[in-house]
């Protein structure tokens, strides 16, 4: 089992990743330039969080022209793992591996604090080993995190079970106060109809270890452990 | 026409506007109103919507030809995301 984790002018988080892959999860990960494009020896891809080309014209649209997009691309059509975080989330977007649009918060403020995230769905690659409904504690820490998406197009999502991760609070509940930057119906993160392609916009590499955590929690294991667990029963 | 080249081409400056669609927020220019022009008693103002500016200057045989590659550039380009923007595109002769 082989990990890529790519990295872009601009990405800032891919050394956490390939850390809790490499130490803590002690799997087999590589750090792959976005020029590579061929991706063939791995099972799984993640695209880490940053600013990838300084976020001009939008966060993540100049990435997804990057010659590793299509290998990417490849991989998700054939049912890989493909996971985005933050700007990875931005970057799938801009691909047209995920529907909607990411916009800049609500407040217009880079917002960067402790979220609690409900699991709308533990069906996907990146959450087959969670509780239905059980709380994730992660960070956010973003300037272009408010999900939006046209209202025929969310009805799709419902549907079709793609909202996986919604920003709740202490009792678990949705709520508008709790929304840290006015994405749609608290969305923090959704995936294809397939459930192997996520995008989220906490940072589950932020709290993989419990002395990052001011709870002493590592509940950002359970994305990477999933995707473990679904790469063996693949 | 624009600028003659060597080439036997014109050179055309090209503004591409992009901007939030009618329906979508745009908290930036919310808080100009707000906050800058009402606050400060310019209260004639009704809206504001901030938008983003490419100035392109652009080689084609004509004003249409110049048009046509800009639409197909912003298109495949994601020069805007058609989620939530709109994008026009004026073609003029002045460089």
């Amino acid at each position: 089992m082989k990990i890529a984790v790519a990295v872009f002018p601009g990405s800032n988080c891919e050394r956490d990743t390939f850390n809790v892959l490499k130490h803590n999860l002690r799997i087999d990960t590589d750090l792959i330039w976005h020029k590579e494009s061929n991706l063939n020896n791995y099972d799984a891809v993640i695209l880490p969080g940053g600013f990838t080309y300084g976020d001009y014209l939008r966060g993540g649209v100049i990435a997804a022209f990057s010659p590793i997009m299509k290998q990417v691309k490849k991989m998700a059509e054939k049912g890989k793992p493909v996971l985005g975080i933050c700007n990875g989330f931005q970057t799938l977007v801009e691909a047209g591996l995920l529907p909607g649009a990411l916009m800049s918060n609500i407040s217009l403020k880079f917002i960067c604090k402790w979220t609690k995230l409900r699991v709308e769905n533990n069906r996907t690659a990146f959450t087959n080993i969670c509780m239905k409904n059980s709380i994730l504690n992660m960070p956010v820490a973003h300037q272009q995190g408010r999900f939006f998406i046209k209202n025929e197009n969310l009805k799709h999502l419902i549907d079709h079970n793609q909202i996986v991760l919604t920003y709740v609070n202490n009792k678990g509940e949705t709520s508008n106060d709790i929304n840290p930057n006015g994405s749609i119906m608290n969305i923090a993160g959704i995936s294809n109809e397939e459930g192997n392609v996520m995008g989220l916009m906490p940072h589950p590499e932020r709290a993989s270890e419990p002395a990052l955590s001011p709870l002493r929690s590592a509940d950002g294991l359970f994305i990477f452990k999933s995707m473990l667990n679904y790469l063996k029963k693949a | 026409m624009g600028k003659k080249l060597l080439t036997g081409l014109n050179q055309y400056t090209v503004n591409i506007i992009i901007e939030n669609k009618p329906l979508i927020r745009d908290p930036e220019g919310e808080t100009i109103l707000r906050d800058l022009i009402i606050k400060n008693g310019v209260t004639e103002v009704t809206k504001v919507k901030t938008a983003k500016l490419l100035k392109l200057e652009v080689n084609a045989k004509d004003k249409e030809n110049a048009k046509k590659i800009m639409e197909d550039m912003c298109n495949d380009l994601r020069i805007f995301n058609p989620v939530v923007s709109i994008c026009k595109i004026t073609v003029s002769s002045d460089s």
